[in-house]
Formats: C-alpha cells, structure tokens, sequence
C-alpha cells in the first residue's frame, strides 16, 4: 500500500502552521514536522493539528531539519514517496498532489516545483531575479536545465530519499540537494507550483541578500 | 627586488591554503604550532633586536622591518582565519549529527509512549 509521507521544516510558524497541517491532512494524512527549536508554541500547534513532531534541541537550520525529516521517514517501512513542503502556507496542496501522481505515472526520482513554468506566482522583481541567478548558477555546475533550483515544495520517490545525504545546514541545501540528483543520475521533472506570498510570508520569507551568504556557503564547503 | 617576497608571500598562501583545504588532524595541529612558535620569535625579536628585521626586510627586497612584520601578520591571519573556519565547521558537523541523534530518538519514544497509551485510552475511561 503506497504511502506518502509529508516532512514540513519548521521554525517559529506558530501562527499558521495548524491551518497548514490540517489542509494537508485532508489529502495527505502522514505529516512529520521538524521543529527546528522554535521559540514560540508552533510544535504544540503543530502537534494538536495530528501532526508527528520531531523537535531538534538546537536551532540548525531548513536544511538540517530536512534531513532529520528524511531520517525519520526512512524507518517507515510503508513509505513510498516523501513531500517536502514548507510551513509557512506559501505552497499548495492541490500541487503536491499533482507532483505525487506524476511521480507515480512517470515513474521519476524526484518531482521538483517551479515558480516560474507559469505566471501565478506574484513576486517582487528583484526577487524573481536573485532567483534566476541562481538557477542560472545551478544549471552552470549541475547541467540540469532547472527553471527553479530554490523551491521548497519538492516529491522525492523512496528510493532517492536513501541517497540523499545533505550537509548544508541553512539555505544552501537547496543547491545542494539539485548537485546530489545530478550525480545520482536520478530522473527527474519539474512541475509549475503556485507559491503564495502573503504578507505575513513576505515578513518572515528571506532577505534577498541572503543569496551571499548562499553563494559563500557552496564555495567554502 | 621586491619580486623574491611577492614569490614567497604567494608561497607562503599557497601553503596555508593547501593546509587549509587538506586538513588532516595531528599534522595539522602540529604545522600550526610551529608556525605559532615561529610567530612568539618574530614577535620577540621584533621588540629586542629590530636590527635584525630591517636587514631581513632589505634583503628580501621590502623596505622597512616593521612592513615585513606587517606583511607577515597579514599572512598568519588568514591562516588563522581559515583554519578557524574549518573547526569551526567541522564542529557544526558534528553538533548537527549529535542534535539530530537527540531529535530522533526523542521521537521514537514519543511515538512508543502515545502506543503505549493510546489503547486504553480507546478502551474508555479508568
Ligand atoms: N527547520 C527550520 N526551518 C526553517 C528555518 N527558517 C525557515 N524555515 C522554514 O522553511 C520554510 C521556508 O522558509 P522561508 O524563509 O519562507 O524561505 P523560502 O520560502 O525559501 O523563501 P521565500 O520565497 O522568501 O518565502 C518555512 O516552512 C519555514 O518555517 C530554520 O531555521 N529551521
Ligand atoms: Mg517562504
């Protein structure tokens, strides 16, 4: 029986993330929400919504509690593919529905999301392009003709999962995880997503200068 | 003249740079600490004998004593600059493993103890 389970990185979405897990769990009923030490209530939040929570003692970082994420969903045996989504409510379910089932029919490694294969997701203009830049960066030192290479919402079959081994901590992981499919040689797709930036995300979301340290980040391994 | 520092200062980075990017443990540290030791003598000679700094530096082509010593500070602290990094580095690693033993074993009996519970909570109130 296939079961997708659902790793959400989480850190201080006190706010939104019951609304987040339980839209989830309509469609998608096995979520782990990694907590990364968040000063606020999110994992009790995150919990009551059915929700397991695994909670890291320390702040590490998204990329940290992905791979936390990935380690506790290898030990379920039922487990078939995994959904990577973030929890400040930016993504939609309907899209990581659609990226399982192509998964399924086309029988990839991997199903990355793209802001950019369609005009729904509204951003600012500086940083659509920080993230063209960085696309461009990944297709350059990966080969993989990427339109996206920084989106969170991703379905990764069971198999890749066991491959995937990621030592970049914060926001790197992304660039990192896109280097580890190209040398696997996994087969993969990308898939249009619509990322919603409401104010309440575009507050918490990332400072575009944030590519510097990134950048420094893959460079100085 | 100055040409035979700028070639050994280049050295001098490639160096640290190679020791910075193969990093093995005991040789390492070991490498480090001659070059710690090397540094107290320069630091001591430079106050005690400072003749001796200006007739390096003329020899290598530098002008003053104290623009070697300067030089020379600039190299050691990008030594220590990267070598800092790599610990520093290698510590997070480390930590990273070690938090995430913690947050998965911290699940397990998270998940055992609600299976422990869960059951005769079902069964109705006791
Ligand atoms: N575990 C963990 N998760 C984090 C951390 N920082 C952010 N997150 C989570 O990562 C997800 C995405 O974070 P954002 O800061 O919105 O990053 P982003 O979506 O790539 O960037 P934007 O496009 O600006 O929204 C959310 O689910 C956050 O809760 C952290 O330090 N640790
Ligand atoms: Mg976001």
């Amino acid at each position: 029986m296939a079961q997708t389970w659902v790793v959400v990185p989480m850190y201080n979405e006190a706010s939104v993330i019951a609304s987040v897990i339980k839209e989830l769990r309509k469609s998608l009923p096995h979520v782990v929400c990694v907590d990364d030490c968040s000063t606020d209530d999110s994992a009790a939040q995150a919990r009551s919504a059915g929700a397991i929570v695994v909670q890291h003692p320390i702040n590490l970082g998204q990329g940290a509690s992905l791979q936390t994420g990935f380690e506790f969903v290898r030990l379920i045996p039922e487990m078939t593919e995994v959904v990577t989504f973030d929890a400040d409510g930016q993504h939609q379910v309907q899209d990581a529905l659609d990226m399982v089932q192509r998964l399924r029919d086309e029988k990839l490694d991997i199903v990355i999301g793209s802001r950019f294969l369609d005009n729904r997701t509204d951003m600012s203009g500086l940083k659509r392009f920080v993230l063209r830049l960085a696309t461009g960066y990944t297709r350059i030192t990966t080969g993989m003709a990427l339109t996206d290479a920084h989106n969170g919402l991703r379905v990764i079959s069971r198999d890749m999962i066991f491959e995937l081994q990621l030592r970049q901590n914060r926001m790197a992981h992304a660039s990192e995880l896109v280097d580890q499919i190209s040398l696997h040689k996994a087969t993969w797709a990308e898939h249009p997503t619509h990322i919603v930036y409401t104010e309440y995300s575009k507050s918490k979301g990332q400072s575009v200068l944030n590519a510097i340290n990134i950048l420094v980040e893959i460079i100085f391994k | 003249m100055t040409i035979i520092f700028q070639i050994l200062a280049i050295i001098a980075v490639i160096v640290v740079a190679i020791v910075m990017l193969r990093g093995g443990g005991a040789r390492n540290q070991a490498i480090q600490r001659i070059f710690m030791l090397l540094f107290i003598v320069a630091a001591g000679s430079s106050i005690f004998v400072p003749q001796v700094w200006t007739f390096a530096a003329r020899l290598l082509g530098v002008g003053r004593g104290t623009d070697l010593l300067l030089y020379i500070t600039v190299l050691a602290f990008l030594g220590v600059a990267a070598t800092t990094y790599r610990r520093f580095r290698r510590l997070e690693n480390d930590l990273t493993a070690m938090a995430r033993q913690v947050a998965l074993a911290r699940a397990d009996n998270q998940q055992n103890s609600s299976e422990v519970t869960e059951p005769p909570a079902s069964d109705g109130d006791k």
